[in-house]
């Protein structure tokens, strides 16, 4: 696996194309002419359109984003089905509805997110709670760089490489008491930060806090990651800085983002998904080719990769999304078609 | 003096159908130039794919407000622009499934027909745009003449696409459905103007400002 490191996404600026006044000006009768959807007209903040990525170029600073030490863990590479997908993918197409529902959305109105201070707490079924600052969760646990498979329920799928921890490992750290059997994780609320949960329309209709879980299985599983960079940086705000969770053979949803709390339970927590739509979206989440979503199909994925418009493939999308061997472990004696 | 009032002339006529191109046109070479300058978020597929359906709506809405317009101003020469708009709306649809198919199913025929049958809103979407094409087809003034009378019935099935569209943009969105409900109030509000318009609906308030009273409003 050849890691291709891209130069910043910025490398032609825009006025090698066209003089900027001239892209302002587009801009501005485009808008006018309501060319764009009639979202972008409510709530220029949640639903800014694309039309804004120029000026929010220019006008804001992108995200400082540092050089994390890490070591390359390569043990899970042989499951990867593809090349890598390139960091300037990666960091401007997300869903992250706090910052707004398009794809663009979070790249251009995240890139303010205070990270620094943070807090990070552990609690609820464990020996003893923790909570870590900003410098505790780059620093607590020797960094590891791993390249997952990552689908998203929409149906599209990347190679992201990660920078991270094993949740176990911090998990392990609070101690886990036996009457545990999940974990909840929860993201952070601000709507002053986050346009998407002043609400409940600009942010898709999920009622923020975001939420999300994990039973303890699962959790404990080396595979589950706590991902505070990818590309050998720190996480930019788009992707869930400081830091997320991420669950490769699970949809994307399940890999909150942006995580201030960390509670294990002794019950089936909440997810915002779930919650929003049951018959849609269950606790689980497992990538399943055999499941489709009730609205499209789960058989392939449109994998976004290196090359241009023409280069796009379609490919079948995998059980567990590749980790079969690794996870199906986990699910035995359950019927994965109704508990998807 | 007052001013003669305004009327269309079939010179500014040209000028304004001139226009109403620019207004077409622009947006798909602003298209064009985000997508081979990067700017079309990490996955110009999808990007392209929403941007050119969200265009076909804005012209659908754009055609259904000409003859309110036209109506409201007294402008009857402005019905004559209806055409080149409708032709709009079908061209941005057309753009919009090519992507779907050339882009995101990549000319996989197998798959494009599992995918209209599992996902029912591109069952909606299709329908509507084979409406759209029958509409495009028999635009041509040789052909209205030779349809007569049946087609006007033809192309009110343009109310009919008006509806569909919103149906096939909320039921394709995960939950992001505030845009759909705007333009559904937005085509809600465009095909009352022309209940309310017709005669149908003044025969119904006659009628029921009589009732009881067993008036034939007619007599
Ligand atoms: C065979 C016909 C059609 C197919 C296969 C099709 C396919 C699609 C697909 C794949 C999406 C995007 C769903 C997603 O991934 O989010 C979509 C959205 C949409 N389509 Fe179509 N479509 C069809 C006909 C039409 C027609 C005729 C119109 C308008 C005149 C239209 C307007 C829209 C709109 C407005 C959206 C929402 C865009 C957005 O989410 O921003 N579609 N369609």
């Amino acid at each position: 696996m050849n890691i291709i490191k891209k130069a910043a996404w910025d490398k032609f600026k825009d006025c090698d194309v066209t003089p900027e006044e001239v892209y302002h000006d587009r801009r501005r009768i485009l808008k006018q002419m309501g060319f764009v959807g009639a979202g972008a007209l409510l709530s220029s903040q949640a639903n800014a359109g694309v039309f804004d990525l120029f000026s929010s170029e220019e006008e804001k600073a992108a995200f400082a984003r540092v050089a994390l030490p890490h070591a390359k863990q390569t043990e899970y590479d042989h499951l990867l089905y593809g090349e890598l997908t390139p960091e300037n993918k990666v960091i401007s197409h997300n869903n992250f509805y706090e910052f707004g529902t398009s794809k663009t959305d979070p790249v251009e109105n995240a890139q303010e997110l205070k990270v620094n201070p943070w807090q990070l707490v552990i609690e609820g079924e464990v020996d003893t709670p923790l909570t870590l600052d900003y410098d505790d969760i780059l620093k607590m646990f020797p960094l590891e760089e791993r390249i997952y498979n990552f689908r998203c329920v929409e149906a599209w799928s990347m190679v992201i490489p990660w920078v991270g921890f094993s949740l176990a490992n911090l998990l392990k750290k609070a101690g886990v008491k036996s009457n545990a059997t999940h974990v909840a994780f929860e993201t952070l609320y601000d709507p002053e930060q986050m346009p998407g949960q002043k609400n409940r329309y600009s942010g898709g209709g999920i009622n923020y806090p975001y939420v999300e879980g994990l039973t303890l299985a699962e959790a404990m599983t080396d595979l589950t990651f706590m991902s505070v960079g990818l590309y050998g940086k720190t996480l930019p705000p788009q992707n869930g800085a400081p830091i997320r969770l991420v669950v490769p053979w699970k949809y994307g949803f399940k890999s909150i983002k942006s995580i201030v709390r960390i509670r294990v339970t002794d019950n089936k927590p909440k997810s915002s998904w779930n919650l929003l739509a049951a018959s849609e979206y269950g606790f689980y989440a497992n990538v399943n080719p055999e499941v489709d979503h009730p609205r499209w199909s789960q058989a392939s994925e449109r994998r976004i990769a290196e090359g241009g418009l023409f280069s796009a493939k379609r490919i079948p999308t995998l059980p567990f999304n590749g980790y079969g061997d690794l996870v199906s472990g986990l699910y035995e004696g359950l019927d994965l078609k109704r508990n998807f | 003096m007052k001013n003669k009032q305004f009327r269309l002339t079939s010179r500014s006529l040209f000028w304004l159908k001139g226009l109403m191109h620019c207004i077409g046109l622009l947006p798909i070479i602003y298209l064009v130039l985000l997508v081979f300058n990067d700017k079309a978020g990490g996955d110009p597929v999808q990007y392209i794919i929403h941007y050119t359906g969200v265009g076909a709506l804005n012209a659908l809405i754009a055609t259904l407000l000409i003859s309110p317009i036209a109506r409201k101003f007294k402008q009857g020469m402005l019905l004559q622009t209806r055409r080149l708009v409708g032709l709009y709306v079908f061209a941005y649809a057309s753009l919009h499934i090519l992507a779907f198919f050339s882009l995101d199913l990549l000319f996989a025929w197998g798959l494009f027909f599992e995918e209209v049958l599992k996902r029912p809103y591109i069952l909606v979407g299709a329908a509507a745009y084979l409406l759209l094409a029958a509409l495009a087809f028999t635009s041509f003034k040789a052909v209205m003449r030779k349809m007569g009378r049946r087609w006007q019935k033809l192309h009110n099935a343009i109310y009919l696409i008006a509806l569909l569209i919103p149906i096939h943009f909320y039921w394709s969105v995960k939950s992001e459905i505030i845009e759909p409900i705007l333009y559904f109030i937005m085509v809600g509000l465009l095909l009352g103007i022309r209940l309310k318009a017709s005669r149908w609906w003044k025969q119904l308030s006659v009628k029921s400002k009589f009732k009881g009273r067993e008036i034939n409003p007619e007599s």
